[in-house]
């Protein structure tokens, strides 16, 4: 039989479907709710009392623009993770799907063609809070979602390659404290990275949620040439993740 | 053709030689039942046919198709029933299985759907949860899960480890209908008497290779002979019996707190003692006599 049918692809993702169905709710409540909290803190206080504008944008656009990359790598990475590892080690999902005609490629490009979907939607949440902050909208905004859709591949590829990795569920915690914190941090959401030391930008240029906030904010304020190169940076992310999350899985599901 | 041939079939983990030079040959339309103590390489053995475990050596061959490297078509005619329930409990009973259906390409797939509900015996519960099941209706829906496809063959993983007699006596229900039906089985079990309610034929599993194999009546003639004699006595008691049946050539086996003296029937007088319980040699006494473990 071929590899990567799409029947295949369609039905792992179709198990997911079904199951979202039973927790859209909350899940879609919090993607609203949080990005407002955030806005209305971030935005109104600091905004009202240390900053009016960055880069020429008031702060909120600012802030608000930033956090479709926090919303993305919050539902791709994390998501990724405890999912994954719970469908492998508790649920034991992974072994009677491979039971069935699907192996692991289609398997791992089906949960992250998945993730990354739902990723790509939920990052455009942010942008439309904004809109309520006086944010205008823009023809370039209407790549967002495919925007986020690439950079949650990657997201999801790494996660999926963690929860291959790790024994215990608990060592996500390092996971969570020395990879996911700092790119949130460092990724120009809350404040531009070029305040930062020289030797911290160099290592911001590879945060793909870095270059996420950048091409977020081309298509709300304008691109610029040099977003063709940002893109294809986490297209090479999505595709060098996509194949190890295949290996280490394999590693995992099969004896 | 037969449904499964496995030849010379080794797998290691690490310094465990789970499977050990397995030769299977299981045929079309029977039940086939793989009978074998904790640790003798059942599930490692189904884990290899379904591809999910590669071979460190020999053949393996699924419906005419070579595994591992064509291990996908073969699973596309073959139904799988895990040891272990991994059914998704949040969701439907009916999207539990219309999944399922989509993954071995069902066409119909509503249609295959109604068809394992009504197997299953759950169309009126197909909207719940499967988390609001009993344990009973939840095993129903694993085996039925694994029919969706109507497959030609199916591996059954030991299909009611550890569930309650009144469970297991609806599983083997289920099981002697797809039986009927004409579909190939390999079922493990340590469960003798699963093995003698729906096999046609044993096959013994111990250490990872097959010592013996035959149809339940065959093995039992082969191996125990006609009749064995339970004796109940103190320990002091029991092993005078036990020598004296040994110096005969007699097998004598643990039961509990007697002993069982196989192919009583051929015994001198005077070995037998009067008070014994003389029954019909069973599969049991085979598997006992054959593995050296207690059964269940
Ligand atoms: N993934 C694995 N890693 C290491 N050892 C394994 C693995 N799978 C099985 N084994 C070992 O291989 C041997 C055979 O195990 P297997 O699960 O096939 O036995 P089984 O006959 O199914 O036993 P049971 O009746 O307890 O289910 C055991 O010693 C087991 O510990
Ligand atoms: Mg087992």
């Amino acid at each position: 039989m071929r590899r990567l049918e799409p029947a295949a692809i369609a039905g792992v993702m179709s198990r997911e479907v079904a199951n979202f169905r039973t927790y859209w709710k909350g899940t879609t409540f919090s993607s609203v709710l949080e990005p407002i909290v955030y806005l209305l803190a971030f935005g109104l206080g600091l905004g009202a009392t240390l900053v009016d504008e960055v880069e020429g944008v008031p702060y909120i656009q600012f802030v608000g623009t930033g956090m479709v990359a926090t919303a993305v790598i919050f539902s791709s990475a994390l998501p990724a993770m405890f999912g994954t590892f719970v469908k492998h080690r508790f649920q034991n999902t992974y072994e009677a799907i491979l039971a069935a005609p699907v192996d692991i490629e289609e398997l791992v490009t089906a949960e992250m063609l998945w993730i990354a979907l739902r990723s790509g939607i939920y990052g455009c949440v942010p942008l439309l809070v904004t809109f309520a902050f006086g944010l205008a909208p823009a023809w370039g905004m209407l790549l967002v979602p495919f925007f986020c859709f690439v950079t949650a591949l990657g997201f999801a590829g790494f996660g999926i390659t963690m929860a291959a990795t790790v024994d215990k569920i608990d060592q996500f915690n390092y996971v969570t404290a020395l990879c996911i914190t700092p790119l949130f941090l460092v990724a120009g959401t809350f404040f531009p990275i070029s305040g930062l030391p020289q030797g911290v930008q160099l290592v911001a240029q590879i945060n793909p949620l870095h270059q996420l906030v950048e091409l977020v904010r081309g298509g709300a304020f304008g691109f610029e040439a040099v977003d063709i190169a940002r893109f294809a940076f986490l297209v090479a992310v999505a595709l060098l993740t996509w194949r190890i999350a295949i290996s280490r899985m394999g590693a995992r599901l099969i004896d | 053709m037969a449904a499964i041939e496995l030849s010379g079939v080794v797998k290691h983990f690490g310094p465990i030689a789970a499977v050990d030079g397995l030769d299977l040959e299981v045929p079309e339309g029977i039940c086939l039942g793989l009978l074998g103590p904790n640790g003798a390489g059942k599930s490692t053995t189904m884990r290899l046919l379904t591809g999910q475990a590669i071979p460190d050596s020999g053949e393996l061959r699924v419906l005419g198709h070579e595994l591992p490297g064509d291990s996908k078509a073969a699973r596309l005619e073959m139904g799988v029933v895990p040891q272990l329930d991994n059914l998704d409990v949040d969701v439907t009973v009916e999207d539990n299985l219309a999944v399922y259906a989509r993954l071995y390409r069902v066409k119909d797939v509503g249609a295959a759907v109604d068809r394992c509900l009504d197997l299953a015996r759950l169309r009126d519960r197909r909207r719940d949860a499967v988390d609001e099941l009993s344990g009973g209706m939840r095993r129903r829906l694993l085996l039925a899960r694994g029919l969706v496809h109507e497959p030609r063959l199916v591996l059954l993983d030991e299909p009611t480890v550890g569930l309650d007699p009144q469970i297991r006596t609806e599983l083997w229900t289920l099981i002697g209908e797809l039986k009927s039906r004409g579909t190939t089985i390999l079922m493990s079990t340590h469960y003798i008497e699963e093995a003698e309610r729906l096999a046609d034929e044993v096959a013994v599993m111990t250490h990872g290779r097959v010592i013996s194999r035959g149809r339940p009546a065959d093995l039992i003639a082969e191996h125990a002979g006609r009749q064995t004699a339970e004796v109940y006595a103190p320990p002091q008691r029991l092993a005078e019996l036990r020598a004296s049946a040994e110096q005969q050539g007699l097998r004598v086996r643990p039961a509990g707190p007697a002993i069982a003296i196989v192919g009583s029937e051929r015994a001198e007088n005077g070995v037998i003692p009067e008070d014994a319980v003389v029954r019909a040699a069973t599969l049991e006494d085979v598997f006992v006599l054959l593995t050296g473990e207690a059964a269940e």
